[in-house]
């Protein structure tokens, strides 16, 4: 090791920050936090305009708020975040000094100055192009160089997290393999170099087009490989948040994984597969062929939807296998019932995993089907399925860590803990309102990014079914309580940040912050079973993906022949 | 050991699986497997399938093809703006996506065949026909033919669900479907 003055102990978890890691961690993690603000708010702008009765903005705005809306949250929220992630499950796991820090700086400016190069460029109001800003619509030139810049800097921190996982090994600073949670931040980390390389291929090009530099930009060629930026950027997000999974359980259970050797297999499928795919938006495009679209929707055979499949089993089962080692091994439940229902840590990964199963992942997998999609693509059903898996799942396994962040990384206490135990659930319920009852409207038929389905000021018209209204009403109302649950976490955090109580930076604190790891699960269970209510959970999803997935079939029976 | 810390194994592809991962496992794969062969599957014996036929074009060439139909074959005009109602004969028909409309309005026949080729002239735009609810991307420069064969009559609507500007909530058009 380096310089131990370099390095601080935490007294209460054991875990070694590296300062300079330290720092950007914690930057890195407030500027995510601060775009997740202005995300939230903008989406309870959008919220009230879609809700028919009270149709807030009007079209211009709505359009603008929406593109903003869309990148602020899915893009630097999410990945300032992940950024944070990344040093954390490198230099603070491994104990290691992080590599190149002058980098990470310099990552950090370019990820921040060209976040705020590109919101400006949408709020001055001639790039409302949408998230995806498809060709021949153009932006501002400000608009692709904001992005392109942001993918630089995150492409430079990519590096940086490879960079101290190579120190590590070099110095001998852990044994054997890396722990699970830093190889989970690793594929992460491949998906995203892989993802900001496809961005840079298309984004560059758009840029120049912008500018006067380029004729034209082929609209399918735009198409997929700026989705292999889209889409796969979204793969970044779900192989952190199964990290950041299997970090709570250990945090709050000291919970191992069932076993090493299956979770890393099922992270080596992310990484093989997962990244393929990003036909999901182009399967009802002109010119592109089936047999491919078959291939890539389905990531070749779904073997990365069995990878989230298999997470979504051993992470809960690692829970259940730890908590019944612990003594609540009565029965298929007692280990859930006696789960700490009032820790956001534990509340807030639990509806993750939960939310972005059952309403996300059998959603996604139904609508990413080929011929499904004619009865989806473009509704209002495919922001409700984003809203579950993107926006709920990954956010809140999100919020979940940075509840342990508060008091680990920045030595202070959480602020108005009943709140705070209260915060993941106004957030989970609101939002799985968000997106059940877009994914209802979707199948009524209702657009997506669309200011007025009542086409008021068109010669022709259309009257969507009475239901639809119903249902845009109702998401306003989740929207309503979402915003409360969002607005309350960053309140929470900031304040935390401010006026939360200052833990000693040597000494241990009264409430333990890390559970003692459990060593094996010997001797748990029912028969050789370990985690037996985790397999009846699972088979209670299957039972829905199934069910779901074959009425899908039947709707898509219905319509006009097509061929 | 927690997933925070190294696994106690040097080499963690050597460590057993827990039983109920292996149960999960095989079942998860199975269902996998009957996901994808599902899409195969239907478009041997399912009839909604999307079309893998599509051409080049140019927006020149493709309104100047839409016009012939139009011509040929407009029955009457409706709205203040005179839209063109057009009832081809089973075959090709056309129809062009433009800022802000879908032109022409197409009256066809339940239970008949057509094959329906459609492009935009400027932006991309979305194809959605409610309620039937099927929706398909529409991009310029290419042409796009689907055979589509209605199967309920009555008054359709295209509503366009990509974005195109600022005129995109007003862009809709109409399909008719007789006996």
């Amino acid at each position: 090791m380096a310089n131990n003055n370099e390095f601080r102990t935490c007294p209460d978890t054991g875990l070694q920050f590296h300062r300079p890691a330290e720092t950007l961690m914690k930057l890195n993690a407030v500027v995510a936090v601060v775009f997740l603000l202005v995300g939230g708010i903008l989406g309870l702008l959008l919220g009230l305009t879609r809700w028919p009765a009270i149709h807030l903005l009007g079209a211009s705005d709505f359009y603008k708020v929406l593109t903003l809306h869309g990148i602020d949250v899915l893009i630097y929220w999410i990945i300032f975040f992940e950024i944070a992630v990344l040093y954390f499950t490198s230099s603070t796991l491994l104990k290691c000094r992080l590599a190149t820090p002058r980098m990470a700086w310099l990552a950090f400016a370019l990820m921040l100055i060209g976040a705020v190069t590109n919101n400006v460029a949408i709020l001055q109001g001639n790039s409302s192009v949408m998230f995806t800003s498809y060709v021949p619509m153009q932006a501002d030139p400000m608009f692709y160089l904001g992005l392109i810049l942001f993918a630089v800097g995150a492409l430079i921190a990519s590096f940086v997290f490879l960079g101290t996982l190579v120190i590590a090994r070099a110095e001998k600073t852990y044994e054997g393999s890396m722990p699970l949670v830093t190889f989970g931040a690793l594929t992460a980390a491949i998906i995203a170099i892989f993802t900001i390389a496809s961005g840079a291929i298309i984004l560059i090009p758009t840029f120049l087009w912008s500018v006067g530099l380029i004729e034209g930009i082929d609209p399918i060629m735009y198409r997929v490989i700026w989705w292999a930026f889209g889409h796969s950027s979204q793969q970044i997000n779900m192989a952190t948040m199964v990290a950041v999974w299997y970090a709570v359980a250990a945090v709050a259970f000291g919970a191992k994984p069932l076993s090493e050797k299956m979770c890393r297999s099922a992270f080596l499928l992310y990484i093989l597969f997962l990244q393929l795919a990003s036909a999901h938006h182009i399967l009802v495009d002109p010119g592109i062929s089936s047999t491919w679209k078959i291939f890539n929707t389905s990531y070749a055979m779904y073997l990365a939807v069995l990878a989230s499949m298999i997470h979504g089993l051993t992470v809960p089962g690692a829970i259940e296998a730890a908590q019944r080692k612990r003594g609540f091994n009565k029965g298929l439940f007692e280990w859930l019932r006696k789960a700490p229902w009032s820790n956001p840590s534990f509340s807030g990964v639990f509806l993750s995993i939960i939310i972005f199963g059952f309403l996300g992942g059998i959603s996604g997998v139904v609508m990413g089907t080929e011929q499904i999609n004619l009865i989806i693509h473009n509704t209002l059903y495919v922001p409700g399925h984003f809203h579950a898996t993107v926006a709920t799942g990954t956010t809140l396994a999100f919020m979940a860590l940075t509840y342990w962040l508060v008091p680990v990384l920045f030595r202070r206490q959480v602020i108005f803990p009943k709140l705070a135990s209260l915060q993941p659930y106004l957030f989970g319920l609101g939002m799985s309102g968000v997106a059940l009852f877009m994914m209802g409207a979707g199948t009524l038929g209702i657009p997506r990014r669309h200011w007025d389905i009542t086409f008021a000021d068109s010669p022709l018209t259309h009257n969507f079914p009475e239901m639809a209204n119903a249902l845009l009403g109702f998401m306003g109302v989740s929207v309503l309580l979402a915003v409360v649950g969002g607005g309350l976490f960053c309140l929470l955090i900031v304040g935390s940040l401010l006026f939360g109580k200052r833990l000693s930076l040597t000494e241990k604190g009264e409430t333990p912050l890390i559970a003692e790891p459990v060593t094996s699960y010997e001797g748990v269970g029912i028969g050789k079973i370990v985690a037996p209510g985790t397999l009846v959970l699972a088979m209670v999803f299957l039972t829905a993906f199934v069910l779901y997935y074959f009425i899908n079939w039947k709707f898509l029976s219905q319509t006009w022949g097509l061929s | 050991m927690s997933s925070l810390l190294p696994p106690p194994d040097r080499i963690w592809w050597k460590e057993p699986l827990e039983r109920v991962e292996l149960i999960w496992v095989a079942i998860a794969l199975v269902w996998s497997i009957v996901m994808f062969f599902m899409m195969p599957y239907w478009h041997v014996y399912g009839k909604q399938n999307v079309s893998n036929e599509a051409y080049k074009t140019t927006p020149e060439a493709f309104k100047a093809k839409t016009e012939a139909m139009v011509e040929q074959y407009t029955v009457r005009t409706e709205t203040a703006g005179n839209i063109p109602v057009v009832r081809p004969p089973v075959g090709d028909v056309y129809l062009l996506a433009r800022l802000w409309e879908w032109w022409p309005i197409l009256e066809l026949e339940k239970d008949q065949s057509y094959r329906l080729h459609i492009a935009s002239l400027d932006w991309q735009h979305g194809f959605s026909l409610q309620p039937a609810n099927i929706n398909l991307q529409v991009l310029p420069g290419y042409e796009m033919v689907v055979t589509v064969t209605p199967n309920k009559s009555g008054e359709y609507s295209i509503v366009c669900n990509e974005y195109c500007g600022i005129g995109h909530h007003r862009m809709i058009g109409k399909i008719y479907v007789t006996e």
